[in-house]
């Protein structure tokens, strides 16, 4: 667990460093971050030369599927995607079968996190028994066995005296609750944004007002009980603005985007491929124009990735028909690179604000930051260069980005200083065993 | 406007929005030659003998289905009806496997109607045989506003220019999408008329006048072409009641009159009487409506001509 970075161009926001150093992890921990650090003979070292090395991404929204959805996902496999895209931590959204909503299924989770995941999991406990939205799940037993959050996410929490009480019996846990913010009237049967594609594809849609209302709502619910509420997956022009004005009130508000909404409009959606179906829908161009600039303002607090897994049979139907959702694990960096930082939007370190350093923050997680003394989680990333994105260490392939080549490379994910994801050593194996993977990859897709 | 194109680009007809004008002209030049072929004592040209044609109507239809099959037999085509009900599909195959099950039976052309937008094109990009879109969703159905201008064509004698009024329940019409593809790409001038809560979001981006009266829309209308209140797809907050409806949508003699002298009423059909349409009108002496249906069987032969046309010119 002893381990030497050497010689990348650091960039750790949570300290204002970016500046060439070396990195020494010992026992796990970040020892020493600084020019011409030596490590005792043996250790192992990375030589991070052209490359940045960062805090590990932290992902505040992943759906890993395990238990109950193994077609999909395992805890293994969601991990060995999320470090393959330099993310060190993920936090487990509770809609799993059964949804995360007993002690037995966290330690279950955080168990099998233990023995075959690759990166950090923290789960999050389900706001309600059985994700139903009639009664609390048991919170405090919940957040004991290890949940960092609590969120009925996949729906909304419709009933408004619930959503009050999970935020006031939250704020005596110290933790956020995370809202899906929809008006399941208002999205009875959409399948994409309301606007003008989904009327140029007889689609139906949901306006964007479906997402503002309730967004507004559990602000009010905010002011009401001071419980701490995070937006998650926010694509609306209206919602950002809500989040805005209770942040200027000094709320306890944070919020998140995905990389897809940054990147992807609803024009898209002409082409009916179910890659590009998840909820919230891909909004129009002024929606999407918003996000960017909420998050060139700092109104938005983290972009996490609504990793969405679901098996090609699911999605290989008629648009109208397939699930919702798509990973976005290990193509999230690559992304948010090329949307804002390649574009000039943000600089590279308020990107790794976004995806590492604020993120932890707001679910009071260990990481998102290099700071010596806390956990030794560190992506190193060739920004120069790029990945082919062919097929997915992810169960699942639905990824409007299949088949596509990004900026950016993971060159490798340190997890609690050990090497968790290495690139080079990779593509040395690919090159061996090259004529065999192919084969079992054909068949296997 | 004569056609200049000789063949269609695509080996499918999957809308009109991918069309170019020149080609919906072919398409309409090459229907009024195949119009005579039923009006003869042996309605039959051996255009498409030994080419296998699968009708796939995984939703209900009487009119485009019997058209299509009509069309197919009078280009002698091999014709196989396919329906949801009572096949596979009741036992929960999906779309792509019955179509390439079919496809295995090496068709030359399959006519597809679907529930949901957007399946004609998965097929079409699957599969090589081509692929009629007859109706998917609210999406396209482009034989529709084909045989419609078809129709318009023949009574006023051209398209370009002409005012017309389209009137109903347009957010769920893929009649109406197809229209105002093909009325817009001739240079028609199109006015939509319905209650707000059947109007979809920004549909005036694709280049139509939206009005919510009834009134409005006759004014100055060529055509007035009136669409199927669609019972089995309203919630009760779409509007109040059919009586309602009728008062402030539905077309009578009387306000018929504010359309312009020698308009003609069309309705794609099933029609329901007395709700969007009295039947004064729709059996009046304006009504062309059982013309569109005779027009649609010339219009699906040169469709499917065109595209087998293209089929051996690839091959």
């Amino acid at each position: 667990m002893n381990l030497l970075i050497a010689n990348g161009r650091v960039v750790d926001p949570s300290q204002n460093i970016d500046r060439v150093a070396d990195v020494l992890i010992e026992d796990g921990i970040v020892a020493k971050v600084g020019p011409g650090l030596k490590a005792a003979k043996g250790v192992e070292t990375i030589d991070a030369s052209g490359c940045v090395v960062v805090p590990g991404l932290v992902d505040l929204h992943t759906h890993l599927r395990e238990p109950g959805q193994e077609h999909k996902e395992t805890i293994r496999t969601g991990t060995t995607a999320a470090v393959a895209g330099g993310y060190t931590s993920v936090c487990a959204m509770a809609n799993t079968t059964p949804p995360n909503d007993e002690r037995p299924v966290t330690e279950m989770i955080v168990a099998e996190a233990q023995r075959n995941g690759v990166c950090r999991v923290y789960p999050i406990g389900a706001v309600s028994k059985g994700l139903a939205g009639g009664e609390l799940a048991e919170m405090a037993d919940l957040r004991g066995a290890g949940c960092v959050a609590f969120s009925d996410d996949g729906k909304p929490v419709t009933n408004s005296k619930l959503m009050r009480a999970a935020l006031d019996y939250a704020r005596m846990l110290g933790v956020p609750v995370v809202a899906h913010e929809e008006d399941c009237h208002l999205a009875e049967g959409a399948v994409m944004h309301e606007g003008y594609y989904s009327t140029l594809l007889g689609m139906k849609g949901v306006p964007a007002a479906g997402e503002e209302i309730l967004t507004s709502r559990d602000i009010h619910l905010v002011e009401l009980t001071g419980g701490k509420l995070h937006v998650a997956h926010l694509s609306t022009h209206g919602a950002v603005e809500a989040v805005r004005r209770a942040k200027s009130r000094g709320l306890p508000v944070t919020c998140e985007v995905t990389p897809h909404h940054l990147a992807l409009t609803d024009e898209a959606v002409q082409s009916f491929s179910t890659s590009l179906k998840m909820n919230p829908p891909l909004r129009s161009e002024s929606h999407r124009l918003a996000l960017i600039e909420a998050i060139k303002d700092g109104t938005i607090d983290a972009i996490a990735t609504d990793h969405a897994p679901h098996h090609p049979d699911e999605k290989r139907v008629e648009f109208d028909l397939a699930p919702f959702g798509i990973i976005g694990l290990e193509t999230a960096f690559a992304v948010c690179y090329e949307i804002l930082v390649k574009s000039k939007a943000i600089k590279l370190a308020q990107l790794v604000d976004l995806m590492s350093c604020r993120p932890a923050k707001i679910f009071n997680l260990p990481g998102g930051t290099l700071k010596p003394g806390s956990a030794g989680d560190v992506a190193v990333i060739d920004v120069d260069g790029s990945t082919e994105f062919a097929s997915f260490r992810s169960r699942s392939m639905n990824s409007p980005w299949r088949g596509r080549t990004l900026p950016t490379r993971v060159v490798a994910t340190v997890v609690g200083g050990v090497v968790r994801h290495d690139a080079r050593a990779d593509a040395k194996e690919g090159e061996k065993a090259r004529p065999k993977a192919a084969k079992a990859r054909t068949a296997r897709r | 406007m004569r056609s200049q194109a000789t063949a269609l680009r695509s080996k499918d007809l999957l809308g009109i929005e991918q069309l170019t004008p020149e080609e919906i002209s072919l398409i309409l030049d090459t229907a009024e030659g195949f119009r005579e072929v039923s009006e003869r004592p042996i309605k039959k040209v051996p255009t498409l003998r030994g080419q296998l044609v699968i009708n796939l109507f995984m939703e209900a239809s009487t009119r485009t289905r019997v058209s299509f099959e009509i069309a197919e037999k009078r280009l002698s085509a091999d014709t196989l009806n396919f329906s949801a009900s009572g096949s596979s599909v009741e036992k929960g195959e999906t779309l792509i496997d019955t179509a390439e099950n079919l496809m295995a039976m090496q068709p030359d052309m399959i006519v597809i109607r679907h529930k949901h937008p957007g399946s004609p094109k998965m097929l079409a990009d699957l599969l090589p045989a081509s692929i009629i879109n007859a109706g998917d969703g609210a999406h396209e159905h482009p034989t529709q506003a084909l045989l419609d201008a078809f129709t318009i064509r023949e009574r006023l004698g051209r398209l370009s220019g002409v005012n017309v009024s389209i009137i109903g329940d347009i957010a769920h019409s893929r009649v109406v999408r197809s229209n105002i593809h093909l009325l817009t790409k001739m240079k028609a001038n199109v006015t939509l008329a319905s209650p707000p809560t059947l109007m979809p979001a920004e549909i005036e981006k694709m280049g139509v006048r939206v009005v919510h009266s009834l009134d409005e829309a006759l004014e100055g209308a060529d055509v007035v072409m009136m669409l199927r209140i669609q019972l089995e797809r309203q919630s009760k907050m779409t509007f109040p009641s059919l009586r309602e409806y009728f008062n402030t949508f539905g077309l009578t003699p009387e306000r018929l009159r504010r359309a312009n002298g020698g308009a003609i009423v069309m309705h794609p059909g099933p029609m329901n009487r007395g709700v969007e349409i009295s039947s004064d009108v729709a059996d009046g002496p304006c009504s062309v409506i059982l013309d569109q249906v005779t027009n649609g069987v010339a219009v699906r032969m040169a469709v499917l001509y065109l595209l087998a046309g293209g089929h051996l010119q690839e091959s």
